[in-house]
């Protein structure tokens, strides 16, 4: 009779302890997005800081995802509290330099700061390779999902998200998704559209 | 006398303080009024049904954080430009996933989070009436 007690009680334990085990390896915070393979959210944003070379805006100007169709599009989104986007700044500039002359542009918005704020820290961190945007009442942010920030999207010439990459970006990850992407398009081909639509 | 005073000091700084309230106080007409606070109560229905990114287990309704809060002024701004509440919630379930949804779906997989607590009690309501009776039975 004891054997059938400890039988029924194994039974009923191994499920339990089964959840348990799945629900532990789990990370509540990583949810995944149903974003990427979609067509990213349109946006027209303020500029805040200009960046360099091909990428410049002009300050006070408005950036549309719109007229960036036909490139690469990396959207970073930061804010000047937040300690990882520290982290990935350098890789994030110095990627945006390597890719200056490619049909690729990055954009870096602003998310629940204050621009002075914002510009401080760009001078503090030696500069932003790329043009700072400010996004009100996060309506953009919002319209990507934001969970918080870093979160970085890379869109694909026909507007579409190719890539979300949660958490400090590197360098390799960036160079990886924008290579692969740049290699749908043909050479010289700067609008792609029915390549990689 | 000093008391008497005092109340009447009082009572000016409340006369003067509601003239001033008054005054800024926007004169908008009732109808404005009636139709804000119906937004509001439909805001507020739509904001509990769905999960705040940042929080545990809160809706942006509950939550004060900066971005429950800016998610909640989307819903009012939706729902003031003639979306329906389905709409709202299709829009966050979009951008999010349907975690965003406190209540999940009643479709596909989502079924059994339904059905399975039901099945769960009835089945022990029944072992239970089982063992009881069992336990019970005159010998």
């Amino acid at each position: 009779m004891n054997w059938k007690r400890s039988l029924i009680a194994l039974l009923a334990a191994v499920p339990v302890l089964a959840l348990f085990a799945f629900g532990f390896t789990r990370n509540p915070a990583e949810i995944p997005s149903p974003l990427p393979g979609r067509q990213a959210p349109e946006f027209t944003l303020a500029v805040m800081s200009p960046g360099e070379g091909a990428m410049a805006r002009t300050p006070g100007d408005t950036l549309r995802l719109a007229d960036l169709a036909g490139k690469v599009v990396v959207v970073n989104f930061w804010a000047s509290w937040c300690l990882p986007c520290r982290t990935e700044h350098a890789a994030l500039s110095e990627t945006a330099r390597h890719y200056s002359g490619t049909p690729t542009q990055f954009v870096g918005v602003l998310y629940n700061d204050e621009p002075a704020a914002g510009l401080r820290w760009i001078a503090e961190m030696g500069g932003m390779a790329y043009p700072g945007v400010t996004d009100v009442e996060s309506r953009t942010a919002i319209d990507y999902g934001l969970y918080g920030v870093p979160e970085t999207f890379i869109i694909d010439p026909s507007g579409r998200v190719a890539h979300k990459h949660l958490g400090p970006i590197t360098a390799e990850v960036l160079r990886r998704v924008i290579d692969s992407v740049l290699v749908t398009m043909a050479p010289g081909d700067t609008t792609a559209k029915s390549k990689a639509g | 006398m000093i008391k008497f005073g005092l109340a009447a000091l009082l009572s000016l700084t409340f006369v003067i303080g509601r003239a001033t309230e008054a005054q800024t106080a926007s004169p908008r007409p009732r109808a404005t009024i009636d139709a804000d606070s119906a937004l509001e109560a439909r805001t507020t229905a739509v904001a509990s049904t769905l999960r705040c990114p940042v929080c545990q287990g809160e809706s942006i309704q509950d939550s004060p954080s900066e971005l429950a809060q800016q998610m909640r002024a989307v819903v009012r701004d939706k729902l003031r430009a003639g979306e329906t509440p389905e709409q709202i919630k299709a829009y966050f379930a979009a951008r999010y996933g349907e975690w965003i949804l406190l209540e999940p779906k009643m479709t596909g997989l989502n079924v059994v989070l339904y059905v399975l607590p039901v099945v769960l009690i009835l089945g022990g309501l029944v072992i239970v009436i089982y063992l009881v009776r069992k336990w019970t039975r005159p010998v």
